[in-house]
Protein backbone atom coordinates (compact mmCIF):
# COMPACT_ATOMS: atom_id res chain seq x y z
CA UNK A 1 0.00 0.00 0.00
CA UNK A 2 2.76 2.32 1.05
CA UNK A 3 4.95 3.63 -2.08
CA UNK A 4 8.85 3.50 -1.83
CA UNK A 5 8.40 7.34 -1.35
CA UNK A 6 6.53 7.53 1.78
CA UNK A 7 8.25 4.75 3.36
CA UNK A 8 11.56 6.69 3.00
CA UNK A 9 9.83 9.58 4.04
CA UNK A 10 8.67 7.25 7.27
CA UNK A 11 12.19 6.74 8.39
CA UNK A 12 13.32 10.15 7.87
CA UNK A 13 11.05 11.05 10.26
CA UNK A 14 11.21 8.60 12.39
CA UNK A 15 15.34 9.33 12.48
CA UNK A 16 15.91 11.69 15.18
CA UNK A 17 13.79 10.00 18.03
CA UNK A 18 15.55 7.47 17.64
CA UNK A 19 19.14 8.49 16.87
CA UNK A 20 18.35 10.59 20.35
CA UNK A 21 17.23 7.59 22.03
CA UNK A 22 20.14 5.88 20.59
CA UNK A 23 22.46 8.56 22.06
CA UNK A 24 21.07 8.49 25.40
CA UNK A 25 21.24 4.76 25.95
CA UNK A 26 24.37 3.98 24.13
CA UNK A 27 26.79 6.95 25.17
CA UNK A 28 26.31 6.98 28.74
CA UNK A 29 25.93 3.26 29.25
CA UNK A 30 29.18 2.73 27.27
CA UNK A 31 30.92 5.16 29.80
CA UNK A 32 29.65 3.49 32.97
CA UNK A 33 30.55 0.50 31.76
CA UNK A 34 34.31 1.51 31.13
CA UNK A 35 34.35 3.14 34.22
CA UNK A 36 33.02 -0.05 35.74
CA UNK A 37 36.31 -1.98 35.24
CA UNK A 38 38.41 0.81 36.51
CA UNK A 39 39.90 2.19 39.76
CA UNK A 40 38.57 5.98 39.89
CA UNK A 41 38.57 8.53 42.49
CA UNK A 42 38.12 11.88 40.83
CA UNK A 43 38.87 13.35 44.44
CA UNK A 44 41.52 11.17 45.22
CA UNK A 45 44.11 10.59 42.60
CA UNK A 46 41.52 10.38 39.44
CA UNK A 47 42.01 7.77 36.68
CA UNK A 48 44.02 4.97 39.00
CA UNK A 49 44.35 2.00 36.09
CA UNK A 50 42.16 -0.61 35.18
CA UNK A 51 41.31 -3.35 37.67
CA UNK A 52 39.41 -5.68 35.99
CA UNK A 53 36.17 -7.02 37.97
CA UNK A 54 37.74 -5.89 40.93
CA UNK A 55 34.66 -3.29 41.30
CA UNK A 56 32.35 -5.67 40.55
CA UNK A 57 33.64 -8.15 43.64
CA UNK A 58 34.18 -5.26 46.06
CA UNK A 59 30.13 -4.05 45.01
CA UNK A 60 28.66 -7.28 46.28
CA UNK A 61 31.34 -7.99 49.54
CA UNK A 62 30.89 -4.84 50.52
CA UNK A 63 29.24 -4.94 54.29
CA UNK A 64 26.09 -2.26 52.58
CA UNK A 65 25.68 -4.58 49.74
CA UNK A 66 22.97 -6.97 51.70
CA UNK A 67 21.22 -4.38 53.66
CA UNK A 68 20.85 -2.81 50.67
CA UNK A 69 19.30 -5.84 48.53
CA UNK A 70 16.84 -6.35 52.29
CA UNK A 71 15.96 -2.25 52.32
CA UNK A 72 15.24 -2.84 48.68
CA UNK A 73 13.21 -5.90 48.65
CA UNK A 74 11.35 -4.58 51.49
CA UNK A 75 10.33 -1.87 49.72
CA UNK A 76 9.58 -2.99 46.53
CA UNK A 77 7.42 -6.28 48.15
CA UNK A 78 5.83 -4.12 50.78
CA UNK A 79 4.42 -1.40 48.13
CA UNK A 80 3.63 -4.08 45.50
CA UNK A 81 1.22 -5.93 48.29
CA UNK A 82 -0.33 -2.95 50.04
CA UNK A 83 -0.91 -1.19 46.73
CA UNK A 84 -2.04 -4.25 44.74
CA UNK A 85 -4.41 -5.80 47.21
CA UNK A 86 -6.15 -2.46 48.52
CA UNK A 87 -5.83 -1.17 44.19
CA UNK A 88 -8.40 -4.13 43.75
CA UNK A 89 -10.17 -3.26 47.08
CA UNK A 90 -10.62 0.30 46.17
CA UNK A 91 -11.30 -0.51 42.36
CA UNK A 92 -14.17 -3.11 43.06
CA UNK A 93 -16.02 -0.16 45.88
CA UNK A 94 -15.49 2.50 43.31
CA UNK A 95 -16.60 0.46 40.10
CA UNK A 96 -20.14 -0.07 42.76
CA UNK A 97 -23.03 2.15 41.88
CA UNK A 98 -22.56 5.81 44.26
CA UNK A 99 -23.38 9.20 44.75
CA UNK A 100 -20.53 11.56 43.83
CA UNK A 101 -18.58 8.98 41.97
CA UNK A 102 -16.67 11.13 39.83
CA UNK A 103 -15.36 13.42 43.44
CA UNK A 104 -14.20 10.58 45.05
CA UNK A 105 -12.20 8.90 42.07
CA UNK A 106 -10.76 13.28 42.35
CA UNK A 107 -9.54 12.61 46.15
CA UNK A 108 -8.14 8.66 45.76
CA UNK A 109 -5.91 10.18 42.73
CA UNK A 110 -4.35 13.15 43.75
CA UNK A 111 -1.53 11.71 45.31
CA UNK A 112 -0.17 10.53 42.45
CA UNK A 113 -0.02 14.24 41.45
CA UNK A 114 1.99 15.50 44.21
CA UNK A 115 5.42 15.96 43.63
CA UNK A 116 7.63 13.03 45.54
CA UNK A 117 9.68 15.49 47.38
CA UNK A 118 6.77 17.08 49.26
CA UNK A 119 4.99 13.80 49.94
CA UNK A 120 8.19 12.62 51.49
CA UNK A 121 8.84 16.03 53.44
CA UNK A 122 4.83 16.50 54.60
CA UNK A 123 5.02 12.84 55.85
CA UNK A 124 8.15 13.33 57.63
CA UNK A 125 7.18 16.57 59.45
CA UNK A 126 3.60 17.06 59.28
CA UNK A 127 2.86 13.20 60.32
CA UNK A 128 5.70 11.55 61.26
CA UNK A 129 7.61 13.80 63.73
CA UNK A 130 7.73 12.34 66.68
CA UNK A 131 7.28 15.61 68.54
CA UNK A 132 4.85 17.82 66.41
CA UNK A 133 3.70 15.11 63.82
CA UNK A 134 -0.04 14.55 63.95
CA UNK A 135 0.72 10.77 64.50
CA UNK A 136 2.32 11.84 67.80
CA UNK A 137 -0.52 13.99 68.62
CA UNK A 138 -2.56 11.16 68.11
CA UNK A 139 -0.70 8.33 70.27
CA UNK A 140 -0.31 10.87 73.01
CA UNK A 141 -4.55 11.05 72.72
CA UNK A 142 -4.80 7.44 73.79
CA UNK A 143 -1.61 7.65 76.46
CA UNK A 144 1.01 6.11 74.16
CA UNK A 145 4.74 6.91 73.60
CA UNK A 146 5.21 8.70 70.48
CA UNK A 147 7.07 6.46 68.09
CA UNK A 148 10.17 7.94 66.00
CA UNK A 149 8.44 6.49 62.53
CA UNK A 150 11.34 7.08 60.28
CA UNK A 151 14.36 5.57 63.37
CA UNK A 152 12.57 3.08 64.51
CA UNK A 153 9.93 1.87 62.17
CA UNK A 154 12.11 3.34 59.17
CA UNK A 155 11.58 0.89 56.38
CA UNK A 156 7.64 0.80 57.15
CA UNK A 157 7.48 4.35 56.87
CA UNK A 158 8.97 4.57 53.54
CA UNK A 159 6.84 1.53 52.19
CA UNK A 160 3.67 3.57 53.70
CA UNK A 161 4.61 6.72 52.31
CA UNK A 162 5.57 5.45 48.91
CA UNK A 163 2.36 3.27 48.50
CA UNK A 164 0.26 6.18 49.63
CA UNK A 165 1.89 7.51 46.21
CA UNK A 166 1.57 4.39 44.36
CA UNK A 167 -2.21 3.77 45.51
CA UNK A 168 -3.90 5.82 43.42
CA UNK A 169 -1.77 4.23 40.05
CA UNK A 170 -2.53 1.03 41.31
CA UNK A 171 -6.28 1.91 41.77
CA UNK A 172 -7.01 4.01 38.51
CA UNK A 173 -5.78 1.14 36.36
CA UNK A 174 -7.89 -1.79 38.33
CA UNK A 175 -10.69 0.25 37.94
CA UNK A 176 -10.06 1.26 33.85
CA UNK A 177 -9.85 -2.66 33.85
CA UNK A 178 -12.97 -3.45 35.96
CA UNK A 179 -15.25 -1.52 34.16
CA UNK A 180 -14.80 -3.24 30.96
CA UNK A 181 -15.67 -6.80 32.66
CA UNK A 182 -19.03 -7.58 31.26
CA UNK A 183 -21.43 -7.08 33.88
CA UNK A 184 -24.06 -9.54 32.57
CA UNK A 185 -21.37 -12.68 33.41
CA UNK A 186 -21.67 -11.27 37.22
CA UNK A 187 -25.30 -11.22 36.85
CA UNK A 188 -26.09 -14.46 35.85
CA UNK A 189 -23.46 -15.98 38.10
CA UNK A 190 -25.34 -14.14 41.05
CA UNK A 191 -28.71 -15.53 39.50
CA UNK A 192 -27.35 -19.19 39.89
CA UNK A 193 -26.35 -18.33 43.36
CA UNK A 194 -22.92 -17.88 42.89
CA UNK A 195 -22.01 -16.33 46.66
CA UNK A 196 -19.81 -13.02 45.89
CA UNK A 197 -16.39 -14.19 47.43
CA UNK A 198 -16.78 -16.84 44.59
CA UNK A 199 -17.76 -14.29 41.97
CA UNK A 200 -15.13 -12.27 42.79
CA UNK A 201 -12.27 -15.43 42.52
CA UNK A 202 -13.83 -17.05 39.75
CA UNK A 203 -14.58 -13.97 37.53
CA UNK A 204 -13.76 -10.81 38.62
CA UNK A 205 -9.75 -11.60 39.95
CA UNK A 206 -9.01 -13.36 36.55
CA UNK A 207 -10.72 -10.85 34.62
CA UNK A 208 -7.83 -8.78 36.55
CA UNK A 209 -5.20 -10.50 36.30
CA UNK A 210 -3.22 -9.02 32.94
CA UNK A 211 -4.32 -5.55 34.52
CA UNK A 212 -2.50 -6.69 38.30
CA UNK A 213 0.80 -8.02 36.13
CA UNK A 214 1.25 -4.70 34.37
CA UNK A 215 0.73 -2.78 37.62
CA UNK A 216 3.33 -4.95 39.39
CA UNK A 217 5.58 -4.78 36.18
CA UNK A 218 5.41 -1.18 35.97
CA UNK A 219 5.61 -0.45 39.66
CA UNK A 220 8.40 -3.01 40.03
CA UNK A 221 10.47 -0.27 37.59
CA UNK A 222 9.78 2.69 39.37
CA UNK A 223 10.12 1.40 42.75
CA UNK A 224 13.41 0.01 42.04
CA UNK A 225 14.75 3.30 41.38
CA UNK A 226 12.74 5.38 44.19
CA UNK A 227 15.39 8.20 45.65
CA UNK A 228 13.91 11.34 46.19
CA UNK A 229 11.42 9.68 49.03
CA UNK A 230 14.91 8.25 50.92
CA UNK A 231 17.02 11.50 49.79
CA UNK A 232 14.16 13.98 51.84
CA UNK A 233 13.74 11.51 54.98
CA UNK A 234 16.31 9.07 56.19
CA UNK A 235 19.32 9.83 53.76
CA UNK A 236 19.53 6.02 53.42
CA UNK A 237 20.70 5.60 57.56
CA UNK A 238 18.40 3.53 59.80
CA UNK A 239 18.90 0.69 57.07
CA UNK A 240 17.08 2.27 54.46
CA UNK A 241 19.70 2.33 51.63
CA UNK A 242 18.24 0.88 48.68
CA UNK A 243 20.65 -0.29 46.17
CA UNK A 244 19.88 2.70 43.97
CA UNK A 245 20.57 4.73 46.58
CA UNK A 246 23.83 2.96 47.85
CA UNK A 247 25.00 3.68 43.99
CA UNK A 248 24.60 7.30 44.65
CA UNK A 249 26.08 7.38 47.52
CA UNK A 250 29.33 5.70 46.06
CA UNK A 251 29.14 8.02 43.13
CA UNK A 252 28.19 11.46 44.05
CA UNK A 253 28.84 11.61 47.46
CA UNK A 254 32.04 9.17 48.18
CA UNK A 255 33.13 9.79 44.72
CA UNK A 256 34.52 6.42 44.09
CA UNK A 257 33.24 6.05 40.33
CA UNK A 258 34.59 2.74 39.62
CA UNK A 259 32.82 1.03 42.41
CA UNK A 260 29.50 3.29 41.99
CA UNK A 261 29.55 1.83 38.21
CA UNK A 262 29.75 -1.42 38.63
CA UNK A 263 27.06 -0.75 40.88
CA UNK A 264 24.60 0.55 38.61
CA UNK A 265 25.48 -2.06 35.84
CA UNK A 266 24.23 -4.14 38.27
CA UNK A 267 21.17 -2.10 38.41
CA UNK A 268 20.94 -2.04 34.87
CA UNK A 269 21.35 -6.06 34.77
CA UNK A 270 18.21 -5.94 37.20
CA UNK A 271 16.14 -3.12 35.53
CA UNK A 272 16.60 -5.70 31.94
CA UNK A 273 15.45 -8.70 33.33
CA UNK A 274 12.01 -7.56 34.73
CA UNK A 275 11.85 -5.07 31.24
CA UNK A 276 11.85 -8.40 29.54
CA UNK A 277 8.86 -9.63 31.17
CA UNK A 278 6.83 -6.64 30.66
CA UNK A 279 7.90 -5.91 27.29
CA UNK A 280 6.20 -9.27 26.17
CA UNK A 281 2.63 -8.54 27.95
CA UNK A 282 2.89 -4.78 26.08
CA UNK A 283 4.55 -6.65 22.65
CA UNK A 284 1.61 -8.93 22.59
CA UNK A 285 -1.04 -6.51 23.57
CA UNK A 286 0.51 -4.54 20.27
CA UNK A 287 -0.60 -7.77 17.79
CA UNK A 288 -3.80 -7.57 19.05
CA UNK B 1 -37.94 -4.55 48.28
CA UNK B 2 -35.37 -5.25 46.05
CA UNK B 3 -35.33 -1.05 45.62
CA UNK B 4 -35.10 -0.45 49.07
CA UNK B 5 -32.13 -3.00 49.12
CA UNK B 6 -29.93 -1.24 46.44
CA UNK B 7 -30.75 2.00 47.93
CA UNK B 8 -29.64 0.99 51.22
CA UNK B 9 -26.23 -0.71 49.09
CA UNK B 10 -26.01 2.77 47.34
CA UNK B 11 -25.83 4.39 50.89
CA UNK B 12 -23.50 1.87 52.17
CA UNK B 13 -21.14 2.32 49.31
CA UNK B 14 -21.06 6.20 49.45
CA UNK B 15 -20.13 6.30 52.71
CA UNK B 16 -17.73 3.49 52.56
CA UNK B 17 -15.89 5.13 49.59
CA UNK B 18 -15.91 8.52 50.84
CA UNK B 19 -14.62 7.59 54.19
CA UNK B 20 -11.73 6.28 52.22
CA UNK B 21 -11.43 8.84 49.67
CA UNK B 22 -11.17 11.39 52.34
CA UNK B 23 -8.58 9.43 53.66
CA UNK B 24 -6.83 9.16 50.96
CA UNK B 25 -6.90 12.48 50.10
CA UNK B 26 -6.09 13.94 53.81
CA UNK B 27 -2.64 14.44 53.72
CA UNK B 28 -2.96 16.90 50.95
CA UNK B 29 -6.01 18.66 52.58
CA UNK B 30 -3.87 19.15 55.65
CA UNK B 31 -1.26 20.59 54.15
CA UNK B 32 -3.45 22.69 52.36
CA UNK B 33 -4.75 23.60 55.83
CA UNK B 34 -2.01 24.47 57.94
CA UNK B 35 -0.74 26.51 54.63
CA UNK B 36 -2.91 29.21 55.99
CA UNK B 37 -2.46 28.61 59.73
CA UNK B 38 0.52 30.77 62.08
CA UNK B 39 3.41 28.78 62.72
CA UNK B 40 1.73 28.09 66.42
CA UNK B 41 -1.54 27.04 65.26
CA UNK B 42 0.64 24.84 63.01
CA UNK B 43 1.59 22.45 65.71
CA UNK B 44 -0.87 22.72 68.13
CA UNK B 45 -1.78 19.60 70.29
CA UNK B 46 -4.48 18.84 70.04
CA UNK B 47 -4.39 19.95 66.58
CA UNK B 48 -6.71 22.63 64.96
CA UNK B 49 -8.69 21.63 62.14
CA UNK B 50 -11.15 24.59 60.72
CA UNK B 51 -11.58 26.88 63.73
CA UNK B 52 -8.58 28.92 63.60
CA UNK B 53 -7.49 32.77 62.29
CA UNK B 54 -7.10 31.98 58.33
CA UNK B 55 -3.84 33.76 57.81
CA UNK B 56 -1.90 34.36 54.20
CA UNK B 57 0.71 35.43 55.68
CA UNK B 58 2.89 32.06 54.77
CA UNK B 59 2.42 32.57 51.48
CA UNK B 60 3.85 35.93 51.63
CA UNK B 61 6.73 35.13 53.63
CA UNK B 62 7.41 32.09 50.79
CA UNK B 63 7.30 34.41 47.91
CA UNK B 64 9.33 37.36 49.50
CA UNK B 65 11.93 35.07 50.74
CA UNK B 66 12.93 32.39 48.46
CA UNK B 67 12.92 33.59 45.19
CA UNK B 68 10.05 31.76 44.47
CA UNK B 69 9.20 33.20 41.57
CA UNK B 70 12.56 31.49 40.06
CA UNK B 71 12.18 28.17 40.89
CA UNK B 72 8.60 28.37 39.66
CA UNK B 73 10.02 29.67 36.80
CA UNK B 74 12.52 27.03 36.47
CA UNK B 75 10.19 24.10 36.46
CA UNK B 76 7.60 25.55 34.24
CA UNK B 77 10.49 26.15 31.58
CA UNK B 78 12.07 22.44 32.46
CA UNK B 79 8.61 20.47 32.24
CA UNK B 80 7.04 22.58 29.34
CA UNK B 81 10.24 22.67 27.22
CA UNK B 82 11.15 19.35 27.37
CA UNK B 83 7.18 18.02 26.63
CA UNK B 84 7.00 20.45 23.33
CA UNK B 85 10.53 19.86 22.13
CA UNK B 86 9.60 16.18 22.46
CA UNK B 87 6.47 16.38 20.89
CA UNK B 88 8.42 17.94 18.30
CA UNK B 89 10.74 14.96 17.90
CA UNK B 90 8.14 12.40 18.76
CA UNK B 91 5.38 13.73 16.09
CA UNK B 92 6.63 13.00 13.24
CA UNK B 93 8.16 9.38 14.27
CA UNK B 94 4.65 8.68 15.89
CA UNK B 95 3.21 9.35 12.30
CA UNK B 96 5.27 7.53 10.51
CA UNK B 97 5.08 4.62 12.78
CA UNK B 98 1.09 4.43 13.09
CA UNK B 99 0.43 5.36 8.71
CA UNK B 100 3.85 3.57 7.31
CA UNK B 101 4.40 0.65 9.09
CA UNK B 102 6.99 -2.01 8.70
CA UNK B 103 8.35 -4.94 9.58
CA UNK B 104 10.19 -3.37 11.82
CA UNK B 105 7.71 -0.84 13.51
CA UNK B 106 6.84 -2.57 16.65
CA UNK B 107 10.55 -3.95 17.22
CA UNK B 108 11.61 -0.07 17.40
CA UNK B 109 8.64 0.89 19.71
CA UNK B 110 9.61 -1.73 22.35
CA UNK B 111 13.21 -0.63 21.77
CA UNK B 112 12.34 2.84 22.50
CA UNK B 113 9.91 1.70 25.71
CA UNK B 114 12.99 -0.45 26.85
CA UNK B 115 15.38 2.74 27.18
CA UNK B 116 12.57 4.59 29.80
CA UNK B 117 13.67 1.29 31.94
CA UNK B 118 17.65 2.21 32.10
CA UNK B 119 17.85 2.92 36.03
CA UNK B 120 18.61 6.26 35.89
CA UNK B 121 21.67 5.92 38.66
CA UNK B 122 23.39 3.73 36.03
CA UNK B 123 23.95 6.46 34.45
CA UNK B 124 24.55 9.39 37.10
CA UNK B 125 27.94 10.19 36.41
CA UNK B 126 28.32 9.76 33.04
CA UNK B 127 25.39 12.50 32.48
CA UNK B 128 27.03 14.64 35.79
CA UNK B 129 30.45 14.17 33.29
CA UNK B 130 29.35 15.17 29.89
CA UNK B 131 27.19 17.97 31.87
CA UNK B 132 30.22 19.63 33.73
CA UNK B 133 32.20 19.25 30.66
CA UNK B 134 29.94 21.14 28.45
CA UNK B 135 28.90 23.48 30.95
CA UNK B 136 25.60 22.34 31.73
CA UNK B 137 25.25 21.69 35.10
CA UNK B 138 22.67 23.80 37.04
CA UNK B 139 21.51 24.93 33.44
CA UNK B 140 17.78 25.06 32.47
CA UNK B 141 18.52 23.82 29.10
CA UNK B 142 20.25 20.97 30.17
CA UNK B 143 17.91 19.79 32.32
CA UNK B 144 15.15 20.30 29.80
CA UNK B 145 17.16 18.13 27.61
CA UNK B 146 17.34 15.09 29.72
CA UNK B 147 14.08 15.02 31.00
CA UNK B 148 12.75 15.52 27.04
CA UNK B 149 15.36 12.15 26.56
CA UNK B 150 13.18 10.51 29.85
CA UNK B 151 10.01 11.16 27.98
CA UNK B 152 10.56 10.73 24.95
CA UNK B 153 9.53 7.07 24.77
CA UNK B 154 6.25 7.90 26.42
CA UNK B 155 5.38 10.34 24.13
CA UNK B 156 5.90 8.42 21.01
CA UNK B 157 3.88 5.48 22.74
CA UNK B 158 1.16 7.34 23.93
CA UNK B 159 1.00 9.28 19.95
CA UNK B 160 1.39 5.95 18.42
CA UNK B 161 -1.69 4.83 20.48
CA UNK B 162 -3.93 7.74 19.70
CA UNK B 163 -2.64 8.09 15.56
CA UNK B 164 -3.51 4.52 15.34
CA UNK B 165 -6.95 4.93 16.14
CA UNK B 166 -7.30 7.18 13.18
CA UNK B 167 -9.10 5.35 10.64
CA UNK B 168 -6.83 4.59 7.32
CA UNK B 169 -9.88 5.06 4.66
CA UNK B 170 -10.02 8.83 5.57
CA UNK B 171 -6.44 9.13 4.26
CA UNK B 172 -7.10 6.54 0.76
CA UNK B 173 -10.42 8.68 0.12
CA UNK B 174 -8.45 12.05 0.52
CA UNK B 175 -5.41 10.38 -1.67
CA UNK B 176 -8.06 9.44 -3.93
CA UNK B 177 -9.15 13.46 -4.29
CA UNK B 178 -5.42 14.09 -4.98
CA UNK B 179 -4.57 14.88 -1.72
CA UNK B 180 -0.59 14.93 -1.64
CA UNK B 181 1.28 13.85 1.66
CA UNK B 182 1.91 17.38 2.66
CA UNK B 183 -2.13 18.37 2.45
CA UNK B 184 -2.98 14.72 3.79
CA UNK B 185 -0.87 15.54 6.99
CA UNK B 186 -2.00 19.19 7.15
CA UNK B 187 -5.74 19.24 6.63
CA UNK B 188 -6.45 15.28 7.33
CA UNK B 189 -4.85 14.19 10.09
CA UNK B 190 -3.31 17.52 12.19
CA UNK B 191 -7.33 17.90 12.97
CA UNK B 192 -8.35 14.35 13.76
CA UNK B 193 -5.09 14.37 16.03
CA UNK B 194 -5.63 17.47 17.69
CA UNK B 195 -7.07 15.49 21.12
CA UNK B 196 -4.10 12.60 21.36
CA UNK B 197 -1.14 15.42 21.05
CA UNK B 198 -3.34 17.50 23.89
CA UNK B 199 -3.49 14.25 26.33
CA UNK B 200 0.44 13.70 25.79
CA UNK B 201 1.35 17.22 26.20
CA UNK B 202 -0.75 17.10 29.52
CA UNK B 203 0.54 13.71 31.18
CA UNK B 204 4.10 14.63 30.14
CA UNK B 205 4.23 17.70 31.54
CA UNK B 206 3.04 16.43 34.84
CA UNK B 207 5.29 13.80 34.46
CA UNK B 208 8.22 16.27 33.85
CA UNK B 209 7.56 18.96 36.54
CA UNK B 210 7.51 15.91 39.36
CA UNK B 211 10.50 13.88 38.39
CA UNK B 212 12.68 14.52 41.24
CA UNK B 213 16.18 12.41 40.41
CA UNK B 214 17.99 14.35 37.53
CA UNK B 215 15.93 17.58 38.91
CA UNK B 216 17.71 16.97 42.21
CA UNK B 217 20.66 16.02 40.74
CA UNK B 218 21.83 18.14 38.13
CA UNK B 219 20.83 21.71 39.88
CA UNK B 220 21.78 23.40 42.23
CA UNK B 221 20.97 27.45 42.99
CA UNK B 222 20.52 28.80 39.53
CA UNK B 223 17.98 25.64 37.38
CA UNK B 224 16.55 24.10 40.50
CA UNK B 225 13.17 23.72 39.69
CA UNK B 226 10.41 23.10 42.45
CA UNK B 227 10.99 19.83 43.04
CA UNK B 228 14.42 20.83 44.62
CA UNK B 229 13.42 24.13 46.35
CA UNK B 230 11.08 22.00 48.57
CA UNK B 231 13.79 19.32 49.15
CA UNK B 232 15.93 22.17 50.80
CA UNK B 233 13.08 22.52 53.04
CA UNK B 234 14.20 19.27 54.69
CA UNK B 235 17.55 20.78 56.50
CA UNK B 236 16.36 21.72 60.05
CA UNK B 237 16.75 25.48 59.55
CA UNK B 238 14.10 25.37 57.33
CA UNK B 239 11.76 23.14 59.27
CA UNK B 240 8.02 25.57 59.94
CA UNK B 241 5.16 23.60 58.93
CA UNK B 242 3.35 26.34 58.00
CA UNK B 243 5.56 27.76 55.20
CA UNK B 244 6.42 24.60 54.36
CA UNK B 245 2.87 23.81 53.50
CA UNK B 246 2.33 27.00 51.81
CA UNK B 247 5.32 26.24 49.19
CA UNK B 248 4.13 22.33 49.05
CA UNK B 249 0.73 24.18 48.33
CA UNK B 250 1.87 26.23 45.75
CA UNK B 251 4.33 23.98 44.11
CA UNK B 252 1.47 20.83 43.67
CA UNK B 253 -1.58 22.86 42.62
CA UNK B 254 -1.30 23.38 38.91
CA UNK B 255 -0.57 19.88 38.74
CA UNK B 256 -3.60 19.12 41.04
CA UNK B 257 -5.68 21.01 38.68
CA UNK B 258 -4.36 19.77 35.59
CA UNK B 259 -4.12 16.02 37.18
CA UNK B 260 -7.41 15.94 37.33
CA UNK B 261 -8.25 16.48 33.63
CA UNK B 262 -6.10 13.88 32.21
CA UNK B 263 -7.03 10.73 34.59
CA UNK B 264 -7.94 8.78 31.68
CA UNK B 265 -4.67 9.76 29.31
CA UNK B 266 -2.99 8.97 33.05
CA UNK B 267 -4.10 5.46 32.33
CA UNK B 268 -2.91 5.05 28.69
CA UNK B 269 -0.26 7.21 29.07
CA UNK B 270 1.91 4.69 31.90
CA UNK B 271 0.86 1.35 30.33
CA UNK B 272 1.67 2.29 27.30
CA UNK B 273 -1.59 1.09 26.12
CA UNK B 274 -1.75 -2.18 27.05
CA UNK B 275 -4.91 -1.05 29.46
CA UNK B 276 -7.45 1.42 28.17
Amino acid sequence: MATQHSRSAARLMMAPAVILLLGWMLVPLTMTLFFSFKKYLPMRGGDLGWVGFDNYIRFVTSSAFWPSVTATLVIVLGVLFITVVFGVLLAILLDQPMWGQGIVRILVIAPFFVMPTVSALVWKNMFMDPVNGLFAHLWQAFGLTPVEWLSQASLGSIVMIVSWQWLPFATLILLTAIQSLDSEQLEAAEMDGAPALSRFGYITLPHLSRAITIVVLIQTIFLLSIFAEIFVTTQGSFGTCTLTYLIYQRVLESQNIGLGSAGGIYAVILANIMAVFLMRIVGKNLDA
Amino acid sequence: MARSVTTQRKIINTAAAWGIGFLIFFPILWTILTSFKTEATAIADPPVFLAFDWTLENYEVVLERSNYARFLWNSVFIAGGSTLLGLIIAIPAAWSMAFVPSRRTKDILLWMLSTKMLPAVGVLYPIYLIFIKMGLLDSRIGLTVVLMLINLPIIVWMLYTYFREIPGEILEASRMDGATLKDEILYVLTPMAVPGIASTLLLNFILAWNEAFWTLNLTAAKAAPLTAFIASYSSPEGLFYAKLSAASTMAIAPILILGWFSQKQLVRGLTFGAVK
